[in-house]
């Protein structure tokens, strides 16, 4: 089946005073309808941009897409027209941000918000679009939501703004939803409600999710596939539990390596928590090698000739790094 | 859901509305307002009451205040009546005022938001642009407007807007610099809405607090400023105003201190009631000083 969005070899790059930064080199991902996928990575990597690119909003100067293609049910979304785009956004593909306390207009209603979502996309009135936002909040789980409807954002908390982001997100059924660390910002217990919400959200209407996010946790909650990003590369693609029970590429080890254990019995000993050393190459000057060899255990003198490119170690699971039998024993 | 839930929904309130109700807890704020309610209804309703044209001669040039009971805050170099005078000149003043004050606004907000918004190459013309306007000195480039047109208020007024825009235009401009950038801006971009929407559906009402508090400010300096054309003798010679009574009144400042000052405490009363508004809306507005 052809995905529902299909990103090839994309490279977007920032102007900076030090230089240009490669922020995403041949970023490749495909999406299919139904599917959640999950992107990982440490700050900086790419994450947000990949999705920022996707909806057609790098900031430009001085971001620049300098390659690749962006497809989405076979409609190439880089040479768009700026109309088809704004059509597209929020009716086809739309975006929940990490800080639902800066994400919603302070000076509209919850309920204004959402029925403008539904009035830029669809000829109806104000007052069906309003009633649909009604809806919207109570499928959300909001509780009277004919009431909430009318509040202002401030009058609400965290996570219910987070779930008026989805309802705005969600209220012209669109084809991919992408949820740029939704939860970072949320209680623990919160973060799980609104996961649960996605889920269902999810089963009711087939729309596909990318979930970026840095928690390996929530990847292996909800996501049906997972791509890790470093440094602007995805290293390590396939799907959930082969990437958690088998991570190929060293950084993937490391990064599920320092995901805390609640321990049964706390003792005075604790093990420290893991760690990868070093920190992440300056984006203005990747070099030529593998960007993770500065800090992987297994380099050897391949790793800082060139970067190796993702290949296929299973029908789903994919990997780049030249060492693999070593990693592995 | 129960209704135990419905209980701690807290009332809806628009920001609008929270800054008005803390507007009414500043004492500056509402003694502007009283102030400027009562030069509304002397300037309103003074002319049906006290119904004398201040235009006719009534008594003997350079009557003092209180000498004749039909001239009782006296008469001018003319003979004509001071009190007729402060009753009628309110309206040409507060006419300047507004409608100076709207254009320096309206001039102002579409500059500032364009260059705001769009950045790069507009936000560099519409800012040297508006740099230009700023270096003029105000007072003479109003003035050889004024000349080169008939001096009617509504040439005063487009002057007096013309000369005093930059700021606001400024104003905007940081203020919509800030909020483009965060994340809602971003969040209606992603739902589809285009830049005209976003600039004046998601960022202007964001910036409205400062804008309006400028505004009130405004209209104080635009009413000084009509006064200091009229004194001048720029001011419209068919419309009464008290500028224009001081401006007349000026050559005979040593012999009747009645004919400058008495306007004068008008112009003082009305830009303090304006200023002192602004006072009050900008603690309304700020969340940080209404707190203390």
């Amino acid at each position: 089946m052809a995905p529902l969005l299909s990103v090839k070899n994309l490279l977007v790059e920032f102007k900076t005073r030090a230089g240009i930064a490669k922020v995403l080199n041949n970023v490749s991902l495909d999406v299919h309808s139904g599917e959640i996928l999950g992107v990982v990575g440490e700050s900086g990597c790419g994450k947000s941009m990949t999705a920022l690119s996707i909806m057609g909003l790098v900031p430009s100067p001085p971001g620049n897409v300098a390659g690749g293609t962006i497809e989405l049910n076979g409609e190439d979304l880089l040479s768009a027209s700026n109309k088809r785009l704004h059509q597209m956004r929020g009716k086809e593909i739309s975006m929940i941000f990490q800080e639902p306390m800066t994400s919603l207009n302070p000076v509209f209603k919850v309920g204004h918000q959402i029925a403008e979502a539904i009035l830029l996309h669809e000829k109806t009135t104000k007052a069906l679009a309003w009633e649909r936002s009604v809806k919207m909040l109570d499928r959300v789980g909001i509780p009277e939501a004919a009431i909430r409807a009318n509040s202002y954002p401030h009058e609400m908390s965290g996570g219910m703004r987070q779930r008026v982001m989805i309802a705005i997100a969600l209220a012209c059924n669109p084809k991919l939803l992408i949820a740029d660390e939704p939860t970072t910002a949320l209680d623990v217990t919160v973060q799980a409600q609104i996961f649960d919400l996605l889920r269902e959200l999810q089963r009711e209407t087939g729309t596909a999710i990318i979930m970026i996010t840095h928690d390996m946790g929530a990847i292996s909650e909800l996501a049906d596939r997972v791509a890790v990003m470093y440094a602007g590369h995805i290293i390590e693609t396939g799907d959930t539990k082969d990437i958690l029970s088998k991570p190929q590429h060293p950084y993937t080890r490391g990064l599920i390596a320092c995901v805390p254990h609640l321990e049964e019995n706390p003792s005075e000993e604790r093990p420290y928590l893991a760690e990868i050393p070093g920190v992440v190459p300056p984006l203005t000057d990747l070099g030529k090698g593998c960007t993770f060899a500065p800090r992987c255990d297994f380099r050897t003198d391949d790793c800082t000739g060139s970067q190796p490119s993702l290949s296929k170690i299973s029908d789903q699971h994919s990997v780049s790094c030249f060492n693999l039998n070593t990693v592995a024993s | 859901m129960s209704s135990i839930e419905t209980q701690f929904i807290p009332k809806s309130q628009h920001p609008i509305v929270e800054a008005i109700k803390a507007f009414r807890q500043s004492w500056a704020g509402m003694l502007g307002l009283i102030l400027l309610l009562l030069v509304i209804l002397f300037s309103v309703a003074g002319p049906f009451i006290y119904a004398v044209d201040p235009f006719e001669i009534i008594w003997a040039p350079l009557t003092a205040p209180g000498v004749v009971a039909n001239a009782p805050f006296g008469t001018d170099h003319l003979g004509r009546d001071v009190l007729a005078g402060l009753v009628y000149g309110g309206q040409a003043t507060l006419f300047v005022g507004l409608t100076a004050g709207f254009l320096t606004i309206t001039i102002g907000i579409l500059v500032g938001a364009m260059a705001g918004y769009y950045g790069g190459g507009v936000d560099e013309i519409l800012m040297r642009i508006t740099e230009f306007f700023q270096v003029l000195p105000a007072l003479l480039f109003a003035m050889v407007l004024v000349t080169l047109f008939t001096p009617s208020i509504y040439v005063v007024s487009a002057a007096i807007g013309i000369v005093s825009w930059p700021t606001t235009a400024r104003l905007t401009r940081a203020e919509f610099l800030r909020i483009k950038n965060l994340e809602y801006v971003k969040a209606a971009q992603s739902i589809g809405a285009r830049d005209n929407r976003i600039i004046w559906r998601v960022v202007l009402p964001n910036s409205l607090a400062p804008l309006i508090v400028s505004a009130t400010l405004t209209i104080g300096v635009a009413i000084l400023f009509e006064a200091g054309l009229s004194y001048l003798g720029l001011g419209d010679p068919n419309a009464f105003s008290w500028g224009m009574m001081i401006g007349a009144g000026r050559e005979y400042i040593l012999d009747a201190w009645w004919l400058v000052t008495l306007p004068g405490i008008m112009i003082f009363l009305t830009v303090l009631g304006f200023s002192l508004i602004g006072d009050g809306l900008n603690d309304a507005f700020n969340p940080r000083l209404r707190e203390r």
